[in-house]
């Protein structure tokens, strides 16, 4: 791991200012100065850094460099999908016709940029087998909440008032119950059952007239292909609620079978874990809601329509309105355009076919390391338990953490929180064979580490810029800005 | 074109050989092998099979050189703000940005890199964050900032439901010259809150003891300065949160809103070194009091020492957040925008204390000389005569959308059409990349109606 190479990163941006230096040049003043306003409306101090351009592209390089990142590393973070992202995606979303156009410019000056959305809009209603879309809902989460009011609203538009609760498995990401509450309702939870499927019988316990719906992630946290999805559609469905579905996990069923012919109503996309747009450190992402002709009135706005060979912006019928300040992430929705395009029919189905295979050769290449609580065929990736590293001395945790030693970033820990000691491990289809036998090899060996040198295990990471972080301390002495007077 | 050809033995499907995916035929065969199976369908057996292997209506691959023909085709059908003078703004501003802000946020390994969860594997990103969050503080004169949300408008959206929270009241009073989307995007988020949104004028806002905040925007929507001081006084007189959505270039020459009392402060963080990009993805910020943090929404990435006493940096005050908190979290996000908050933080380093001064005072003086030109004209005038920043509304004596129509002719992209909220009026914006020849192009344009 490299350290930052020869440009330090340690001072901060405000500790290496020096007076007088610039990091731009700006033209001068080609217009008669006219009068300021009342210097009671100014502000004297600007507490901005002074640097040179030369101090800002190291400094943000150095500090680049302490990062694992797709291009650097594998990255197997499981439910997060972290693929490789196409250069070719950058350069199209960047050039001036797209990243040069205003969000109200008129529509006759942006004709391509809606196109292509009408496109996607089209794309994606295809392969969720969903085909009303909106763009304009801005990450994953962003996404949940709007799916979530198009509910809400479509059971009040039914007066059906009462329909307070929405039923959402133990197993979910915890943006599912966050955003249900934001969007009013009442949050019930649902356990899985043996095979890790929704359990049936509790579904229909909480199946009644206040009801609102449920919120279901396809496969599920746990990797699996949930084998009971269309009773639980339909016991939702007699019952008066709606199925939403969480997309996160998409990447295994592109081209498999469509969310809509399960009995899907709604369902959000992350076009930055299925469709290869960057995760950036954590955005931007996109996440289009996709939905039934029932519920396509309720989409937030705006959406793209089509009138003769134009197109235009418009807003649905019972639209819940809007969500964003204007479209949507377009930079990251072109990015998925061009994947979409290159990968086209045939590429779409190779990728889910790729992630599983991936996935399952992995889980089965460990089963007999590390403890595999579900044995079953997983989708596109594989949860284990370190339970059986614990009993010798190693948590979930510690494992995740030595895996970093050996070049690989951690598979996503304690999540879902249904299994003990979780590690959750994605490998995608974009990693190559040998890459993915390397990491059942340090898995393996790490095993072998926690019985001979368990302390080795437990003190790691040894090679990373940083070793185990103090979070008690900053949790009870939160220092979340750089002040003149503090200590250093 | 199509590069598909019929799968190799075993593997029981047609084969796309992507350049994205390596598996080769004999790769998929030999895991097949060691998994005791003989196609990658099988391993879809789940998937009931009425439902499985639907018909999927997409348009074949395309290469690399024909994507790029095709997406530039499409990027042709749009008219750029560079090709030609442009004065629109409300809401999204065309600004220079130094070229170092693509070239550092197109790194790999900022690009590709996921949440900074793993803190040991994620320093930079967490430093990143920090400085933006020290950046944003001093830029509005707030005592903390989060790492970014989604937009100025889900921004303030989220500022509103923060202040019911902390004030445990249920009314939010939005001035009526906040940004008509912004407005829309908090009146989508409150719904279903039973928050109850009422508009009010801000010369002389009416709030009471149910009121969770006041919601103004500086400069607001029209481009103007407010009299913030007796603003947040009003609503502080009646127990309720002062909440400013502030452009941040404005920043660069005006008073802050936390030298006023601002209770939160959020922004549209585009400005900052993010291109216009039809809308997103953008940035949105968001500072607070310290008495705040713990309803803050969004990550915060705080200081702290490893086991060897080096300073690093952490996510931390994480219960607040969905994936510790769940259902009772401040927020559902999750993913934000964190690629552009180090765009915002590379654009903030380097114009630094003089670039930023010298930004907002070049916008300031071309915005007035455009502002004074115009109401020269013969039946043009100044409705508003508060003072303004970048963006101020003209009255026209034509509608405003023929004018634009004529303007476009000229290559000239007009004002925003605002005559629904002022008659025959258009927002005109004005930043630092006109030069006098648009001015006077655009002045020009406009005496030809009368």
């Amino acid at each position: 791991m490299k350290q930052g190479g020869n440009r330090q990163t340690e001072k901060l941006l405000m500790q290496r200012s020096v007076p007088g230096r610039v990091g731009a040049v700006l033209p001068d003043l080609d217009v008669p100065a006219q009068p300021l306003p009342d210097d009671a409306l100014l502000r004297n101090e600007l507490p901005l850094p002074e640097v040179s351009e030369p101090e800002v592209v190291q400094y943000f390089t150095g500090l680049s460099q302490l990062n694992f990142s797709i291009d650097t590393h594998f990255y197997p973070l499981g439910s997060c999908t972290m693929k490789y992202n196409p250069k070719i995606n950058d350069e199209v979303a960047f050039q001036p016709g797209f990243a040069g156009i205003h969000p109200l410019q008129p529509i006759e000056q942006s004709q391509g940029a809606l196109e292509l959305l009408h496109k996607l809009q089209g794309f994606l209603g295809e392969i969720t087998g969903l085909p009303a879309v909106s763009l304009a809902t801005l990450a994953g989460a962003h996404g949940e909440l709007g799916g979530m009011l198009m509910i809400r609203a479509h059971h009040l538009a039914n007066g059906d008032t009462g329909r307070r609760k929405v039923a959402i498995p133990d197993s979910a990401h915890g943006t599912n119950p966050a955003s249900a509450a934001m969007a009013g309702f009442e949050v019930v939870e649902l356990a899985s059952d043996k095979d890790g499927n929704v359990d049936l019988d509790g579904l229909r316990a909480v199946a009644g007239p206040d009801l609102a719906g449920v919120m279901i992630t396809l496969p599920s946290t746990l990797g699996l292909f949930d084998t009971n999805i269309v009773e639980v559609c339909r016991i939702v469905h007699e019952a008066g609620g709606l199925v939403y579905g969480d997309g996160a996990n998409m990447n295994a069923l592109l081209g498999r079978v469509k969310l809509g012919d399960l009995g899907f109503d709604v369902a959000h996309l992350n076009l930055h874990k299925t469709f290869s747009t960057p995760h950036g450190g954590g955005g931007p992402g996109a996440g289009p809601v996709c939905t039934t002709s029932q519920l396509a009135p309720y989409l937030a706005a705006p959406i793209v329509t089509k009138r003769g060979e134009s197109f235009e912006l418009s807003t649905p019928e019972k639209s819940i309105g809007k969500l964003s300040g204007f479209h949507g992430n377009f930079g990251v929705l072109v990015r998925a355009y061009t994947y979409i395009r290159t990968l086209g029919d045939a590429g779409i189905k190779s990728i889910s076919g790729n992630a599983v295979l991936n996935a399952n050769y992995m889980m089965n290449e460990l089963k007999g390391t590390y403890h595999l609580p579900y044995d079953r065929t997983c989708m596109h990736e594989a949860v284990f338990s370190a339970d059986l590293q614990k009993e010798r001395g190693s948590s979930g945790l510690e494992i995740a953490k030595r895996l970093l030693d050996y070049g690989f970033h951690a598979p996503t820990m304690y999540f879902p929180l249904i299994v003990h000691e979780a590690l959750m491990i994605e490998p995608t289809e974009s990693e190559t064979k040998e890459t993915i036998d390397a990491f059942i090899q340090a898995l393996i060996d790490i095993d072998r580490e926690v019985t001979e040198d368990t302390q080795l295990v437990n003190n790691a990471p040894h090679t990373t810029p940083v070793a185990r972080l103090d979070e008690a301390r900053a949790a009870r002495q939160p220092d979340l800005r750089w002040q003149p007077d503090a200590a250093d | 074109m199509t590069t598909t050809r019929p799968g190799a033995a075993g593997t029981g499907e047609d084969h796309f050989q992507s350049h994205y995916i390596p598996n080769t035929t004999d790769e998929q065969a030999e895991m097949l092998a060691a998994l005791g199976i003989n196609s990658i369908d099988q391993l879809f057996a789940d998937i009931p099979a009425e439902f499985r292997n639907p018909t999927l209506n997409l348009p074949t691959p395309l290469s690399e050189l024909e994507i790029q023909r095709e997406l530039g085709g499409m990027a042709a059908k749009n008219r750029p703000l560079g090709s030609g003078p442009s004065f629109l703004g409300a809401g999204s501003y065309n600004h220079f940005i130094p070229a170092i802000v693509k070239s550092l946020i197109t790194r790999g390994e900022f690009i590709t890199a996921y949440t900074p969860y793993q803190a040991e594997a994620s320093q930079g990103t967490l430093q990143v964050i920090y400085e933006f969050q020290t950046l944003i503080c001093n830029l509005y004169d707030m005592e903390v900032a989060n790492a970014g949300m989604y937009d100025g408008a889900t921004s303030l959206a989220e500022a509103a439901l923060m202040a019911c929270r902390v004030t445990k009241r249920g009314k939010v009073a939005l001035a009526d010259t906040v940004s008509p989307a912004y407005s829309a995007v908090i009146r989508t988020y409150c719904q279903s809150q039973d928050i109850v949104v009422e508009t009010v004028n801000p010369s002389a806002p009416a709030l009471d003891d149910q009121t969770a905040c006041l919601v103004l925007q500086y400069p607001n929507y029209f481009g103007y300065i407010e009299d913030l001081q007796s603003l947040v006084d009003t609503a502080h007189q009646q127990g309720a949160l002062a909440v400013v959505s502030c452009d941040p270039t404005a920043m660069g020459m005006f008073q802050t809103p936390g030298h006023y009392g601002a209770d939160i402060v959020t922004g549209e963080g585009q400005p900052l070194g993010i291109p216009p990009s039809y809308g997103g993805p953008y940035v949105g910020l968001f500072a607070t009091k310290q008495q705040y943090i713990r309803q803050m929404p969004s990550r915060l990435s705080g200081r702290t020492v490893d086991k060897n006493g080096k300073i690093g940096y952490v996510l931390t005050l994480q219960t607040r957040e969905q994936h510790i908190r769940r259902e009772r979290a401040t927020s559902n996000i999750c993913t934000n925008e964190a690629l552009y908050a180090l765009a915002s933080t590379v654009y903030l380093s380097a114009m630094g204390k003089q670039g930023m001064r010298q930004v907002a005072e070049l916008c300031y003086h071309k915005a007035h000389y455009a502002a004074s030109q115009i109401s020269d004209l013969p039946g043009y005038s100044l409705p508003i005569s508060s003072p303004f920043f970048q963006e101020f509304v003209i009255q026209c004596p034509v509608a405003p959308a023929e004018i634009n129509r004529k303007l476009m002719e000229k290559n000239i992209l007009g004002g925003l059409d605002v005559s629904n909220q002022m008659a025959n009026g258009m927002l005109l914006c004005v930043t630092e990349v006109s030069i006098k020849e648009d001015i006077d192009a655009l002045v020009a344009a406009l005496a030809e109606f009368k």
